[in-house]
């Protein structure tokens, strides 16, 4: 029985490659951990900053929630534009579309392979952090982890789902991917990858929880660090987000793909 | 000399002639610089309350860090991106064969081949922050002040250069490795602010190794008249050393490169 094109073999199998394929690359993708270290110079500032004050997070509960956010971040990293534009330009999307499987899958797939890559480099680089503040250090409980894991993915689909809506776009423009660029500044700024939503003046933060940008790292990294925050409320918005995206993606899709006319032709 | 003069101003003549094809481009980028300098001025004010400051440095101060901080990275985008980024596809697609036979220096060939106006925007952006940040710390401008001033910023662009090079230069080896300039690029990021708001490990950090200090905080406080003589220096000496390793690191590198699929 398949269920959206998937059964359980296809799912293996799918999974299998991508995850072998992304290993090859390790080396490239160790550096892209790497390079997610925004969150810990962010936290040194803020930690000597008089500002900190207004944070709300004393103690170790800011270390905690930038490793949170770092964190985060590592798991919901999202390049389907990219991947998507390339295969379109080389002519790799034709293939695809002929086989009875949606493509996103393919890119699922390959998104869950390098989150599996990445695990043992973002562990690593934790550990150093520990290791560096060892005062910081908490396991949290089994319950709070996996509610953490499980607003981690919500926040993943969300981007996944925001970044397959301008994939799609790519189909009747090639600017689209520019438009990538221009939603990654706000996201930034408003995710709390840089500051935590508590340091926001009031107006901003109500803006701010009308985007989907807190739940992409702010919510989730909460939950993970052990802070009080309004689960329900969280997951909600993160659900309504997911219902009101997947649609969307699905239609654009089916749109932009009855105007494909492959490269070249 | 006059050759590699001649040869610099066609490489840009018809960077800037195959950029103006893609004019639209320009409207992003202007779009994408006005959005992030909101966004970094606008978390810089979240460190700023009532007579608060961010490492002793006064808000004005501070916005003479991020407008020089704003001219480097409109720097990067402008020149050091579009050339360095090319080194490892050149590696990996074997053209790095076509380089090295031209009668001309390939460190030269590669480092200025192109320019990318898209940065220049933000360059102007920068330096207009710079000169309203200094207006508001009340800064006094000297003409020696002046001319060290844009001594220490050559220095910090050399730095910066001859940094980002020496990453780029790797690929010789690690083909994979490409996104090694995201990592710097990311570290980087920390010249947004004073050096005096980090810690003191972090201080020595991105003084001596990662020298960030030398892009923006050095010579935002030689504007304010408070660094030492020692400071200058040790920018200097850092800028020529990082710039003599690059040189020597490139060469070295050129001694192992065995072209493509060989």
């Amino acid at each position: 029985m398949r269920i959206f094109g998937l059964n359980r073999r296809i799912i293996r199998v799918l999974l299998g490659t991508q995850y072998a394929h992304m290993l090859e690359y390790r080396a490239e993708i160790a550096l892209w951990a790497l390079s997610g270290v925004l969150p810990f110079i962010m936290l040194s500032v803020w930690s000597g900053s008089e500002a900190r004050t207004g944070l709300g997070l004393d103690g170790v509960a800011l270390d905690r929630y930038f490793l949170s956010a770092f964190l985060v971040r590592q798991f919901t990293v999202v390049w389907v534009v990219y991947a998507f534009e390339e295969d379109a330009l080389l002519g790799r999307l034709s293939p695809y579309l002929l086989q009875p499987l949606h493509p996103l899958w393919r890119y699922v797939a390959a998104h869950l392979g390098e989150q599996l890559t990445r695990l043992p480099f973002a562990v690593l680089i934790a550990a150093v952090f520990f290791g560096v503040q060892p005062q910081a250090l908490w396991i949290p409980s089994p319950g709070e982890f996996l509610l953490a894991w499980l607003a981690t993915w919500m926040a993943f689909a969300i981007a996944f789902l925001f970044q397959s809506l301008i994939a799609a776009l790519c189909f009747w423009s090639e600017k689209a991917s520019a438009l990538e660029r221009l939603q990654f500044i706000p996201f930034v700024f408003l995710s709390g990858l840089l500051a935590p939503l508590t340091a926001f003046p009031p107006e901003v933060r109500a803006f701010a929880q009308w985007t989907p940008f807190p739940y992409l790292i702010d919510f989730p990294a909460r939950v993970l660090a052990g802070q009080p925050v309004n689960l329900m409320a969280g997951f909600g918005a993160q659900l309504a987000w997911i219902a009101l995206l997947l649609p969307l993606v699905l239609l654009l899709w089916r749109a932009g793909v009855r105007r494909y006319s492959a490269m070249g032709a | 000399m006059r050759r590699y003069w001649h040869t610099l101003r066609r490489f840009w003549g018809t960077a800037v002639a195959v950029q103006l094809e893609y004019q639209a481009n320009v409207l992003i980028e202007l779009l994408a610089v006005a959005m992030s300098l909101s966004g970094s001025l606008f978390l810089l004010s979240l460190f700023y309350g009532p007579d608060q400051t961010l490492g002793g440095w006064s808000w004005a101060q501070a916005l003479m860090v991020q407008g020089l901080y704003t001219v480097f990275d409109g720097m990067a985008t402008t020149w050091l991106r579009p050339n360095l980024g090319a080194i490892v596809s050149h590696v990996r697609e074997g053209t790095l064969d076509f380089v090295l036979l031209k009668p001309i220096d390939s460190q030269f060939w590669l480092s200025l081949r192109t320019l990318s106006p898209a940065g220049l925007p933000e360059i102007g952006l920068g330096v207009a922050l710079l000169i309203w940040g200094s207006l508001q710390a009340g800064v006094m401008l000297t003409l020696p002040v002046l001319l060290t001033v844009l001594v220490m910023v050559l220095a910090g662009g050399v730095i910066l250069y001859s940094l980002w090079f020496l990453i780029a230069a790797t690929s010789i080896w690690f083909v994979k490795t490409w996104n090694a300039t995201e990592v710097l690029r990311a570290v980087l990021a920390a010249g947004r602010y004073p050096l005096s708001a980090y810690p003191a490990t972090l201080r020595l950090l991105f003084t001596f190794v990662l020298p960030v200090a030398f892009l923006t905080t050095v010579p935002a406080e030689l504007l304010l008249g408070r660094v030492a003589a020692p400071m200058l220096l040790l920018g200097l000496a850092l800028a020529c050393g990082f710039f003599v390793s690059a040189r020597a690191f490139w060469l070295f590198a050129l001694r192992h490169y065995t072209s493509a699929s060989s």
